[in-house]
């Protein structure tokens, strides 16, 4: 049993504001934590914490053993963010953000062709991405996400912009990691959660196995 | 290095994708000129007075370039996706500032043509190409090293355009006073003895102490 | 709590400004050239030396920051810059005065000093507006930070480059060659005097910027979410 995520009171402040406040939780490899809370809970601040993007103001984070921010660098390669942000230059057309990318990442070019077929855009690789549809961008963003091959892949509602046929498609892709990931459906988070997490205000307001939590206690988190 | 290439073609592609820079500094730089024909009042100039007159046109159309180096990464999440990257932060500076060094000569390529044609007085022989070329090569890499330090500055600041030039501008003094110092005789008339060594020096310093510098203290910017 | 030795600084420091003014009005001989105005020499030459050190230490306090991230730091460094602006100020106001009475004109082109504070005092200006428009404190200070440690750098690099092309045809210089004994002596007594201004100077500001930021603090603490926002600055707060 490896933890792949270890939060101690993590807070994050900008100034006054506190964005999260004493969130500790831990999850195991492989396990899949989902993340309920109304918007400007701190959903995306976490996310951008785990990612080692912002530096926890308060408290420690470990992903993977390594302290993060300080020893970020040895973990950097071995998560991937999805975030609200697809992270892909407009001008530039998806295969050439993507093989950037691979480049940064010491990935093989034949990867960005997979992704491209994977994700349905090898038709369109090479327009600029100015020019795709929000689904189009969504999935591009996501073959950036997976690119590398991360162990931790830590998702900002995945499926946003993408019909259900494209997202369930998709599903293999994200799969087979240890995952975070930020949900508004109750349900369907649930399902695929182990571990639910709900933030409110910055606070860790519900934390318990998937398995233990009703919809009841996620719409509280809404009130 | 793969990394620095990678960074480099990405910025290289974008320029000429969108063409932002470049030619906005080249129109920029020409119309500068035709200012100063105006403001000035000379049909032909030389000497000092021309030397400053390319200097500060440089100056200024690096200004431009200098607001425009960073704002691609900052409006499109180009620092996120390469801070998620397991590389050297460190990359990203030496890449801006290779990048901008680019766009600057090939901005010279039209500037200077432009500043002989419109302004400069004295012919300026084959001969004096070399020594042109030099010191503009190394106030550009003074200009590019500044801009890459300074534009990761400005970028995630209010008043974004207006900060990046007011910082910078002190700061590329010495280097405008050599490179002027530097270029007076190559455009004054009649034979002169070459471009006194002190100006390269000083050019050659400035490039290594800030070069250094900006590596070193690069890499906390880039944190959020 | 703050300000801890500060009464006695402020002693010293009183003692020193009012010696050296001594000294240099009833002992310090008058100059053969210039006559009294030369005297300005003994304020305008500590406030620039004592300045230019101010910058450098704004800068090493910076590097201190960025080290340990300690909030502390850049307090130090910005009160550091902070108090060497002001200088500045002074050294471009008095070489202005000096040029006046020596040569007529307020302002002269070919005192590398003097110049070379222009440009420094232009770069400093910016410090400020550039912490003000930076909204998140701990970018603020980070950037800061960078700033100091570049500017100061940049310090010695400007006297170089602008005493390198200084004609050597008649400079105006404010500078006198070689001081006799007691001129000497006021000089180093003004340059004392003016150092130890500047470091009480600091230390005061230093602990009313802590106390003002506790009070902000235990305010916040006893009013909840009700205590007013005060004047934003730029100055950073702990």
């Amino acid at each position: 049993m490896t933890i792949a995520i270890e939060l101690d009171g993590v807070g994050r402040a900008y100034g006054d504001r506190a964005a999260l406040t004493g969130v500790s939780l831990t999850v195991e490899a492989g396990q899949t934590l989902v993340v309920f809370g109304p918007n400007g809970a701190g959903k995306s601040t976490l996310l951008r914490v785990l990612a080692t993007l912002l530096r926890p103001t308060t408290g420690t984070a470990n992903v993977f053993g390594c302290e993060i921010p300080r020893e970020a660098w040895k973990v950097r390669g071995r998560i991937g963010l999805l975030g609200h942000e697809p992270l892909l230059y407009r001008e530039l057309s998806a295969r050439q953000n993507l093989r950037y990318h691979a480049r940064l990442h010491q990935v093989p070019g034949a990867r960005v062709e997979e992704l491209l077929d994977a994700v349905g855009l090898a038709r369109r690789a090479d327009d600029p991405v100015s020019t795709y549809s929000r689904g189009m961008v969504q999935r591009a963003a996501l073959a950036r996400a997976v690119l590398h091959e991360p162990e931790l892949l830590l998702l900002d509602e995945p499926r946003a912009n993408l019909d259900p046929a494209a997202a369930e498609a998709l599903e293999p892709l994200l799969a087979n990691r240890t995952r975070v990931i930020t949900s508004h459906d109750p349900t369907g988070g649930l399902a695929e959660a182990d571990v639910a997490l709900g933030l409110r205000d910055g606070r860790a307001a519900l934390l318990a196995p998937a398995s233990e939590v009703t919809l009841a206690q996620i719409g509280e988190l809404y009130r | 290095m793969r990394v620095l290439s990678a960074l480099l073609r990405k910025e290289l592609r974008l320029e000429l994708r969108t063409l932002e820079s470049v030619p906005g500094m080249a129109l920029f730089s020409v119309t500068t000129f035709v200012v100063f024909h105006f403001g000035l009042a000379q049909a032909q100039v030389e000497g000092d007075l021309a030397a400053g007159i390319l200097v500060v046109t440089l100056l200024f159309a690096g200004m431009l370039g200098l607001n425009r180096l960073y704002v691609a990464d900052e409006e499109q999440g180009g620092f996120d996706g390469f801070l998620l990257a397991p590389v050297d932060r460190t990359w990203l500076f030496i890449a801006k500032a290779l990048a901008l060094f680019t766009y600057l000569v090939v901005l010279e390529i039209v500037m200077v043509p432009a500043f002989v044609l419109l302004l400069l007085g004295p012919t300026l022989s084959l001969g004096e190409l070399g020594p042109l070329v030099g010191i503009l090569a190394l106030a550009d890499a003074g200009f590019a090293i500044i801009a890459a330090l300074i534009g990761a500055i400005a970028v995630r600041t209010r008043a974004r355009d207006l900060i990046g030039p007011l910082i910078a501008l002190p700061l590329l003094v010495p280097v405008v006073i050599a490179t002027a110092r530097g270029l007076e005789p190559l455009l004054s008339e009649g034979a002169h003895g070459g471009v006194p060594g002190k100006w390269l020096a000083i050019l050659a310093l400035y490039d290594l102490v800030f070069g250094l510098l900006a590596v070193a203290v690069f890499d906390p910017l880039l944190e959020d | 709590m703050y300000g801890k030795g500060l009464r006695g600084l402020s002693v010293a420091t009183i003692v020193a400004v009012v010696g050296a003014f001594a000294l240099v009005a009833f002992y310090a001989p008058m100059d053969a050239d210039q006559g009294f105005r030369q005297k300005i020499f003994y304020l305008h030459v500590p406030m620039a030396i004592v300045a230019l050190l101010g910058f450098i230490f704004g800068g090493l306090l910076a590097i201190q920051h960025l080290r340990t991230r300690d909030p502390k730091w850049d307090l130090r460094s910005y009160v550091a810059i902070h108090i060497s602006l002001i200088l500045a100020v002074g050294v471009l106001i008095t070489g202005a005065i000096w040029a006046k009475t020596s040569w007529g004109v307020w302002w002269v082109w070919d005192e590398a000093t003097l110049v070379s504070f222009l440009i420094v005092f232009l770069l400093y200006a910016t410090y400020t507006p550039m912490r003000f428009a930076i909204e998140d404190r701990e970018r603020q200070a980070r950037y800061a930070s960078v700033f100091a440690i570049t500017a100061g750098a940049f310090v010695p690099i400007c006297f170089g480059a602008v005493r390198a092309q200084q004609t050597p045809i008649h400079p105006h210089t404010f500078g006198s060659g070689d001081l006799p004994g007691p001129m000497w002596l006021t000089f180093l007594v003004s340059l004392g005097a003016m150092a130890l201004l500047y470091y009480t100077l600091y230390r005061f500001e230093i602990a009313t910027k802590l106390a003002r930021g506790r009070l902000s603090s235990l305010r916040r603490q006893l009013l909840d979410d009700d205590a007013p926002v005060l004047r934003r600055s730029a100055a950073p707060t702990l």
